[in-house]
């Protein structure tokens, strides 16, 4: 009877695993069909145009990769600072429990909260406009819990016997978290982070929150342009009455598509490549 | 654990006569009625003890008997355990280490440590005892370094087996040359006390072995200290042994006082295998 219900519960794990690629495979294959065709060099480097086979995705493109190197460059060292400070130095105070559980809680606002705050904090109040500097620090606010608990959960997978090795030997706390922590810390860390900023390069809310949804012709040059990134001229173009726009939509969703894989491809490379470097 | 004959007949007594065996020299570490907490438990009650500077000392006892919390209080490891505190004194040559002044981590330079289980780090062995020595600024030139690392290892008699494989990982070593790698690092920031908590009780006879023969070679230099579970090992190598039991130190001798003619039923019992 135990066999049985061990094999049983196999079986169902194996099918609702199926059923799950069968629906990423059906999107999958559903968007290729509709978009492929329209996957050429010309619609990767072209720009908007009112008509559907002159249209194509570069602006943005360029826009979701600058915007989300930029939330890197503002979310990245913010949130592992932060989570080397709560993991290795904060006390177990009140005060530190209040701020985890905070933290906890603001990786599950929805993102069109962090809309709303970014237009009234960076548009408005710092008067960025609708620059990509608004849009970055928006989105840097989005991933920042996210790549804290990343970094504090990689942080506390490192033996406590390399600390202690480290402090035997005369190491100083900064020394021991540089030295030692860190680079065992470092595979986890990749990791989440490029988790965390392939969920921010798929968010559309916060961005049509602060105003990107504007017809924006050319491909930023600054963090002061004006900006579009890929899920909202998808989101523009599925919204065109044209069906030929929605093949333009399928095309970009198979771009953005790419971008994320490539993504998530790369934070699994860079984690076999930091684990194979340690052991 | 079993029971003793006359389990707790004279402990206090013990405690008070506080065993300190004829000196020759002046002691290298001297602990002085030395309490310590974790959080409300005191694991360790009124230790005082002087230990002998280029001799071994062993602590011996019984799992949960205080003997490794001890041997973190010398060199302040257990700083680094929340919701501890130390009462009495523990002095260095003569310096109470514990005084508010004290750098901890100088002590801990001057107090290397090797654990029970080896940890090097996940690094190449040239790395492994590199690290020491270069956030300690204790070497100057990139051959002074090398030279430094060199010297370790030949100390703790491994390098010939790892002089064509600097690079490589220290993971890559067997059980017993991690340990031996981890006792080299240690040395390479020229301590003057070493302490090993249990260095073989994770090894296999023949590694077991070497780290004894290693022992013997070092306290030439070193001041060692090594808890142990293993009574014939504390024989072997060890000078003076100390005997802990339920957080005091019953009886602190000449090692072949302790195991030939002790002082106190419980050593005799605990020596002859009748508990523990």
């Amino acid at each position: 009877m135990r066999l049985f219900v061990d094999r049983a519960f196999q079986v169902v794990a194996l099918a609702v695993l199926c059923l799950a690629l069968m629906a990423l495979g059906a999107l999958i294959l559903d968007v290729w069909q509709d978009g492929a065709r329209r996957l050429t060099w010309d619609f990767l480097s072209g720009f908007p145009s009112r008509r559907p086979e002159n249209a194509g995705i570069w602006h943005a493109l360029s826009g979701s990769i600058f915007v989300i190197l930029v939330t890197a460059a503002l979310a990245v060292p913010v949130g592992v600072a932060a989570a080397i400070y709560l993991e290795e130095y904060g006390t177990r105070s009140l005060m530190a429990k209040l701020i985890e559980i905070n933290i906890a809680n603001l990786a599950a606002v929805p993102s069109i909260i962090y809309g709303l705050l970014g237009l009234g904090l960076f548009v408005r109040g710092l008067a960025m406009g609708r620059s990509v500097l608004a849009g970055a620090s928006t989105l840097a606010l989005l991933v920042l819990p996210v790549i804290i608990l990343a970094t504090r959960e990689a942080l506390r997978a490192v033996p406590p016997s390399i600390r202690e090795a480290s402090y035997a030997l005369g190491a100083t706390k900064w020394q021991t978290v540089w030295h030692q922590v860190i680079p065992v810390a470092l595979p986890g860390i990749l990791t989440g982070t490029i988790l965390a900023l392939s969920r921010a390069i798929g968010e559309t809310a916060p961005l049509i929150t602060i105003g990107a949804l504007t017809f924006v012709a050319f491909a930023p040059d600054s963090i002061w342009s004006p900006f579009t990134v890929l899920p909202i001229q998808i989101f523009n173009w599925v919204s065109r009455p044209q069906p030929a726009f929605r093949a333009n939509a399928a095309a970009a969703i198979l771009v953005l598509l790419a971008l994320l894989l490539t993504m998530n491809a790369a934070a699994i490379w860079l984690r076999d490549r930091y684990q194979k470097k340690l052991t | 654990m079993n029971s003793p004959g006359q389990p707790v007949r004279s402990l206090a007594a013990v405690a008070a006569r506080a065993t300190r065996p004829a000196a020759d020299k002046p002691a290298k570490v001297r602990a002085e009625r030395l309490n310590f907490y974790y959080g409300d438990t005191r694991a360790l009650q009124d230790i005082s003890v002087d230990i002998q500077p280029n001799l071994v000392t062993a602590f011996i006892g019984p799992s949960g008997c205080g003997k490794s919390t001890f041997l973190r209080t010398l060199n302040r490891m257990n700083d680094i355990i929340p919701h501890t505190r130390v009462e009495g004194r523990v002095r260095i040559d003569e310096a109470d280490i514990y005084a508010p002044a004290v750098d901890v981590v100088a002590l801990r330079r001057r107090v290397g440590m090797v654990f029970q289980k080896s940890n090097p780090f996940p690094k190449s062995i040239f790395e492994n005892i590199a690290y020491g020595l270069r956030i300690n600024d204790l070497a100057g030139s990139r051959s002074e370094l090398a030279g430094r690392v060199e010297e370790s290892l030949q100390q703790a008699a491994l390098w010939d087996e790892v002089k064509d494989r600097l690079q490589e990982s220290a993971l890559a070593l067997s059980g017993g040359q991690q340990q031996r790698l981890c006792i080299a690092r240690a040395l390479a920031v020229r301590p003057e006390i070493l302490l090993m908590d249990e260095p073989a009780s994770a090894l296999d006879p023949i590694a077991t072995q070497r780290i004894e023969e290693l022992i013997y070679d070092l306290k030439q230099a070193y001041t060692i200290v090594i808890v142990t579970h293993n009574m014939q090992q504390a024989a072997r190598v060890s000078d003076f042994t100390a005997f802990f039991w339920l957080g005091r130190l019953v009886e602190y001798d000449r090692t072949e006082k302790i195991f030939t003619n002790p002082t106190e039923k419980l050593t005799e019992d605990y020596v002859t295998g009748r508990f523990g």
